[in-house]
């Protein structure tokens, strides 16, 4: 059973971020939930989708988010609490649907989960979803805490019902990713099933419809004004000249500041964890009792230009100010010594802070970047496409999955990304216009996700380009959640559909369709080499599973390989493969059995046969 | 109460993740107020792996450079890479035996001397603990108890408010089953090389 179904009140539990925003939505009678997987969010579906096996919760990896939130959303219309959780840019996908959702609204709770990742630890793009509520009209949430996360997932669910609209639930990496002590709760009971009562009218968004429903959403925005006004999640703390207000994670850097600093008698913390509508009068009652203003938010200056406004309206001219130079950066993370810094010079204070060792006479330590893991079938299939355009002038538009690693020489297999389905549509236009022989990879959950309509387009409007679909059997990168082509039997799940990728790509109209096993390196290089010579569209279907998802499925081989006597030091093996199971010892190549996975590889391509299985 | 701090890297695979669970865990058997933050996206793609833990009052669960009370490396290298996390009053414990990254192999790279490292970290902080926690380990009977040893080490320095019993108690409630006793023999076998 999962350790979030613990039915003991009153205990006391370390919980991740992740875990605890699970635990909370438990609580709160969570019914129905739909996700697609993306860090720093991963964690929180992947105890739901456990729960959904416990429970009467149902969970699903829906294929994308925009999937995700209407698959939410129609449950939530129908009477049934539910959640949609994905990462900041997975909201980009979803946009289309939450934007007119909005107009339309929800009968039970309906929370809309987006992990931001200031610093992009694991993301693309660092944007601020705070914007998204501004532009849909909708509630925004943000705790500071892990223990508040909990305890504002109910709220959240509350306040859906109460104004009948979607709540934004905002995280970051650091409320995702820490750990904090959590206190237990009741469990509610799950609603699970529902009706849904027709009125088209109301529910059917045509311009004239359409045009009721926004008059409808203004008056929720000025009822949930009123809400973010005494909701406990805004409030003051401190007395004192110096005001600072802040959200999120910074909430905690700064009341460590202030206390570090000793100013605690001299500062008023306004922190707002419900940010739209942002509590207006509060602010203005807040600006009056300060002499100067600093706003501590991570991200973009939503609240700064929010403050400014309300102090415009109040005819207020005390400072205040968040973004810019000597405070603080639009650009990456907070942290608590960067936040105390900027308190200190801004309010004044003097300050001496620790010294840090200086390591400016280290000699360079050798970087550790994250590399593609031993025996990935990945590695496999870009050395089997590089070898087979040899001699051509090529361009690598990629994706995003663990194959972005591609990036990293040796392979040097990824030179153009914007986000998720980007490879295919990127292809069709650097075809068309550069002489360059395009290949472009995309993994099997993304091709699911947003790969298809790129691939139709490029079908349907005759482009030129081949596409590598590199099948492993799961979402490798976030911790190997199901995709449409998994196989369910596998992870001892039954009830699921399975999609067969190939049979997709030939009803799309491919003429060219090429299945290649990437283990076998000589024969895919040929075949390889025909799909590059098409005209037109071909796709390369590259299938074998992750390693170490078959390593989890007990289903990796259990051979291993050594470097014997008739190596002549070439190192193409190193030179050109990169595996991560490769050492140098005394100048001579060595593989690591503990980390070899016997996908052989490498003993294919030693100009030598110098690579030979370990004998038992 | 004091605030201490805590900050623990290592590779990828090397188990700091458990390491941090188990001592949170013995946090909240001794009523210690904690909280930890992670950074993990890459932990098995052979990245480094980085832990905060924050004991007492203090209410973030991120470590500023230089605001480390206690640094824990798993790694040589990545020891060292790691402090600038540290300031001269900060203790570290560091194991000795590497893991070179993958960068060392294709030659972009060269692994640092393990005197030159150890006189290094010595110089700029307040004390260094170094043991090879793979070779006590073994002797545990379990080569992946690096982490244990490693607790261990860092108990025996006495700059974590927790008692070596509690995390002992924690041990047994996170870790497999079947690899408790090695995992406890483990942390004795830190503890003991810790002195």
């Amino acid at each position: 059973m999962n350790k979030l179904l613990s039915t003991e009140r009153g205990r006391k539990m370390l919980l991740l971020g992740n875990e605890a925003i699970a635990r909370g939505a438990i609580e709160a009678g969570l019914a129905f939930g739909a996700t697609y997987p993306g860090t720093p969010s991963s964690e929180i579906s992947a105890n739901l989708f456990e729960i959904s096996q416990q429970s009467e919760l149902y969970f699903e990896y829906s294929t994308n988010e925009k999937v995700a939130l209407e698959v939410a959303a129609a449950a939530a219309n129908s009477g049934v609490r539910s959640m949609a959780i994905m990462k900041h840019v997975g909201l980009n996908v979803a946009a289309d649907a939450l934007m007119t959702l909005a107009y339309v609204g929800v009968k039970a709770g309906m929370v809309v989960l987006s992990a931001d990742d200031p610093f992009m630890f694991s993301s693309q793009n660092e944007q601020d979803n705070r914007y998204y509520a501004k532009l849909s009209g909708l509630a925004v949430l943000e705790p500071s805490t892990i223990e508040e996360a909990k305890e504002m997932i109910k709220y959240a669910f509350d306040l859906s019902e109460k104004l009948q609209e979607p709540v934004l639930f905002r995280t970051t990496t650091r409320i995702n990713h820490s750990t904090g002590i959590v206190t237990l709760g009741d469990i509610a009971p799950v609603k699970a099933s529902g009706d849904f009562i027709k009125d088209p009218f109301n529910y059917v968004t045509v311009p004239a419809v359409s045009r009721n429903l926004h008059i409808k959403l203004l008056k929720h925005w000025e009822e949930a004004k009123g809400i973010s006004e005494v909701s406990p999640y805004n409030f003051v703390s401190g007395k004192g000249p110096y005001g600072i207000v802040c959200n999120g994670v910074s909430y905690s850097y700064v009341r460590d500041g202030a206390r570090d600093l000793g100013i605690e008698d001299k500062v008023q913390i306004l922190r707002i964890g419900f940010s739209n509508p942002m509590p207006g009068a509060m602010i203005k009652e807040f600006l009056k009792g300060c002499e100067k203003v600093l706003v501590a938010e991570e991200g973009e200056p939503y609240m700064e230009e929010a403050l400014k406004a309300f102090a415009q309206e109040e005819g207020l001219t005390l400072p205040i100010a968040g973004k810019g130079e000597g405070v603080f950066s639009r650009l990456f993370e907070f942290d608590p010594a960067g936040v105390r810094k900027v308190i200190a010079n801004y309010f004044n204070v003097a300050y001496e802070p620790v010294a840090a060792t200086d390591v400016a006479d280290i000699p360079e330590i050798p970087s550790r970047p994250p590399n593609l893991c031993a025996g990935c079938s990945h590695r496999a299939s870009f050395y089997i496409a590089k070898q087979a355009a040899e001699g051509m002038e090529t361009i690598f538009p990629t994706d995003i999955g663990c194959y972005t690693l591609g990036l990293l020489p040796p392979l040097s297999t990824a030179d153009f990304l914007i986000c998720m389905g980007s490879s295919i549509s990127t292809s069709c236009g650097f075809s068309k216009v550069t002489k360059k022989k395009v290949i472009s990879f995309i993994g099997d959950s993304t091709f699911f996700h947003s790969g298809i309509p790129g691939l139709i387009n490029a079908v349907f409007n005759n482009h030129n380009f081949t596409l590598f679909i590199l099948d492993n059997g799961t979402t490798a990168m976030t911790g190997h959640q199901p995709n449409p082509g998994v196989d369910m039997g596998l992870l001892n799940l039954t009830g699921y559909g399975r999609i067969d990728i190939e049979e997709v790509v030939r009803a799309l109209g491919v003429k060219d369709v090429t299945v290649i096993e990437p283990y076998k390196v000589k024969k895919s290089i040929e075949a390889v080499k025909k799909a590059l010579s098409f005209e037109g569209v071909s796709v390369v279907i590259s299938r074998e599973m992750c390693t170490l998802y078959a390593k989890s499925l007990k289903l990796q081989s259990k051979k291993r390989y050594q470097v014997g006597d008739k190596c002549r030091n070439h190192r193409d093996c190193i030179n050109q493969l990169g595996c991560p199971a490769f050492y140098l010892s005394e100048g001579r190549i060595r593989i690591n059995a503990a980390q070899c996975t016997g996908c052989s590889v490498c003993a294919q391509i030693c100009p030598e046969n110098a690579i030979i299985p370990v004998k038992d | 109460m004091n605030t201490t701090r805590l900050v623990i890297v290592a590779v990828g695979g090397q188990g700091n993740l458990l390491a941090s669970s188990v001592l949170g865990e013995a946090a909240l058997l001794s009523n210690i107020p904690v909280r930890m933050s992670e950074i993990h996206g890459m932990a098995q793609r052979g990245g480094v792996v980085e832990s905060a833990m924050v004991f007492g009052d203090a209410e973030s669960s991120v470590i500023s450079d230089g605001e480390a009370d206690v640094l824990v490396g798993f790694e040589p290298s990545e020891t060292l890479r790691a402090l600038k996390k540290c300031n001269k009053a900060t203790v570290v414990v560091t194991n000795l035996a590497p893991l070179p990254p993958f960068t060392v192999a294709i030659g972009k790279g060269v692994y640092p001397d393990l005197n030159k490292l150890q006189a290094t970290i010595r110089a700029k902080t307040a004390g260094l603990v170094a043991l090879d926690a793979v070779e006590l380990a073994r002797q545990a009977g379990n080569e992946l108890s690096v982490n244990m040893v490693l607790l261990g080490a860092l108990i025996r320095t006495g700059k974590v408010p927790i008692e070596a019993q509690t995390v002992k108690e924690a041990i047994r409630k996170k870790t497999k089953q079947a690899f408790v006793e090695s995992n406890i023999s483990a942390f004795d076998l830190g503890y003991c090389a810790a002195q």
